[in-house]
């Protein structure tokens, strides 16, 4: 485990954040969107267990962390799903540029 | 402890409360009954009586602030309840779960007001908001509440990936969720990790509270929402997650705050501005009230700038202040069916007495004195300037409360001075009665701020 350097994981990690944030701006799909917010947590989820195995190997409270953000970007995707499909419903896409019918 | 548990429990014993009472007006009434018990339970807590007497090894923190902040907060929503009840219900036919997800809401703002630890925060956060994306899109047959609850829910978790990446790196320099672990390594060893998770988690809880730049989701939010929960998210929520933003600052963040006092300020500066500056032009009431409570999010934000003993009191008589008048205006609002000014016109005409309640109401928002609002205002200034630093903010902040008079006179002058059909309300003599105590409170607190202030320090 330990020649994997700390840099390069973290490295990954902060990829997927930026890649996430990225396609949370120029996706119009807002399933692909939900997608993009789940790689911005699921690169959190890597950040909190390099920082425990590699930094503070005595205890457990980094991956404890992960599982209640996974519990809460499930419960999260489920509610965004009831909204996509309400919007589906009144719009007949899921397109979000479709979703404009309030001047800003 | 005992408000985060009863809320919890309350609030599915709504749900199957809607599965076995087919009366559907009975919703206000076992939500009332749920309000009253949470008061209870809360007054219980701050006399050190709880049901569950632990703190979970240190992850909650029972200070006595928080704990009186909940009171307030459980006051407006009996408030909230009272006075807009009947109107949760009209939204659509699901009339128990609207009120069971406000008490989840309130389950979660009693865990973001007594954290001691970042994973409780966390949660709290999350608790809030996630009920809060269903109930702006809870009319589901009105095409601008499903596209803000579209905005809001984007909006709410891309922060949520922010604040987590924050407390990532905190964990990363610290080693622990504790607070005062983080308030520890705040002070002696200060790192890059640190830098970067402070930033992070400043700016998703900008977005939380709506400060600018964070805030363009808000109007639309605020605006495509049925209007009952509009008032619901624009006060109590908005206070809750405050109390959540100060408490993180003063009890981990405040040995470094020459750190981040600069990027504060700034955000609070750009909030005032661009809260009150946009709220004049806007056509709507709704809409401007959108934008009101931005630029009253710039004020409170003062309170955690300041970090000090008069910022504790300050939010506290803010929030007190800035709920109950924002929670009387939406009850009149909800009732009319035209949003615009011109709606107003002539409402002094036909309802005298609720037109002078929502004076008094707008008054207090402006900060005019005998009003909460003044002294809201100036317990938040005075921790500014005890601070010493950042003088120029506060003269700012003094002249957009200057610039706020004009948008909410602007109502007051359309309901005295401008003659015009006004709208047929249903307002009955009850309602009429709580707007009443509305006003007193505001001019209570106004008169006497020491009244709720004092709580701090003895009972």
């Amino acid at each position: 485990m330990s020649d994997i350097p700390i840099s390069h994981i973290l490295f990954v990690s902060t990829a997927l954040f930026f890649i996430g944030m990225y396609g949370l701006f120029t996706r119009r799909n807002m399933i692909t969107m939900l997608m993009a917010i789940e790689l911005i947590l699921n690169s959190v989820n890597i950040n909190f267990v390099v920082f425990n195995k590699y930094l503070y190997p005595d205890k457990l409270d980094g991956i404890f962390f992960t599982i209640f953000i996974v519990t809460i970007a499930a419960a999260e995707a489920a509610v965004a799903i009831a909204i996509i499909i309400n919007l589906y419903r009144s719009h007949k896409s899921i397109d979000v540029e479709d979703a404009t019918d309030m001047k800003y | 402890m005992n408000l985060i548990l009863l809320s919890a429990i309350w609030g599915v014993v709504m749900m199957f409360s809607g599965l076995f009472l087919n009366s559907k007006s009975a919703a206000k009434t076992v939500a009332l009954v749920g309000a009253v018990a949470l008061l209870i339970g809360n007054l219980f807590d701050l006399s050190g009586k709880m049901i569950i007497n632990s703190d979970f090894k240190g992850m909650l923190h029972y200070e006595r602030f928080g704990l009186l902040f909940l009171t307030v907060l459980i006051l407006a929503l009996l408030i909230y309840i009272l006075l807009s009840g009947k109107d949760v219900e009209a939204v659509g036919k699901h009339s128990f779960e609207y009120f069971a997800l406000i008490f989840f809401v309130m389950s979660g703002a009693g865990l973001v007001a007594l954290f001691n630890n970042l994973l409780i925060l966390f949660i709290g956060i999350e608790i809030v908001s996630i009920p809060l994306y269903i109930l702006t899109g809870s009319d589901k047959r009105n095409l601008k509440g499903n596209e803000a609850a579209l905005k809001y829910f984007l909006m709410g978790s891309f922060s949520t990936g922010i604040l987590l990446m924050g407390i990532a790196f905190l964990y990363g320099a610290a080693g622990s969720f504790q607070v005062e672990r983080l308030a520890a390594i705040t002070s002696d060893n200060f790192t890059a990790f640190t830098t970067v998770g402070i930033v992070m988690v400043m700016v998703a809880l900008a977005f939380k509270v709506s400060a600018a730049p964070f805030h363009f989701w808000t109007p639309d939010v605020y605006d495509g929402a049925p209007t009952v929960f509009t008032s619901f998210m624009a006060t109590i929520v908005k206070a809750a997650i405050f109390i959540g933003f100060l408490n993180l600052f003063t009890n981990a963040f405040a040995g470094k705050a020459d750190t981040w006092k600069l990027t504060v300020a700034v955000i609070t500066a750009l909030t005032l501005f661009i809260g009150n500056i946009t709220a004049v032009y806007q056509q709507s009431v709704k809409r401007m009230l959108a934008y009101s409570s931005i630029a009253q999010a710039g004020f409170m934000l003062f309170a955690v700038f300041a970090v000090n003993d008069l910022s504790k009191q300050g939010l506290l008589l803010y929030a007190a202040a800035y709920c109950f008048a924002t929670i009387g205006i939406f009850a009149v609002l909800v009732k009319m069916k035209d949003y615009t000014f011109e709606g107003f016109n002539g409402l002094a005409k036909r309802q005298p007495l609720v037109a002078f309640v929502l004076t008094v109401c707008f008054l207090s928002l402006a900060g005019i004195p005998l009003t909460a609002g003044f002294f809201a205002k100036y317990y938040v200034l005075a921790a500014a300037v005890k601070t010493g630093t950042y003088l120029w903010l506060v003269i700012f902040a003094v002249l957009m409360a200057a610039v706020s008079v004009y948008y909410y006179f602007r109502v007051i002058q359309a309901m005295y001075f401008k003659d015009g059909e006004a709208q047929e309300l249903e307002i009955t003599a009850p309602f009429k009665a709580l707007l009443v105590v509305v006003a007193a409170v505001v001019v209570v607190l106004g008169v006497y701020p020491s009244l709720l202030t004092n709580m701090l320090f003895f009972f």
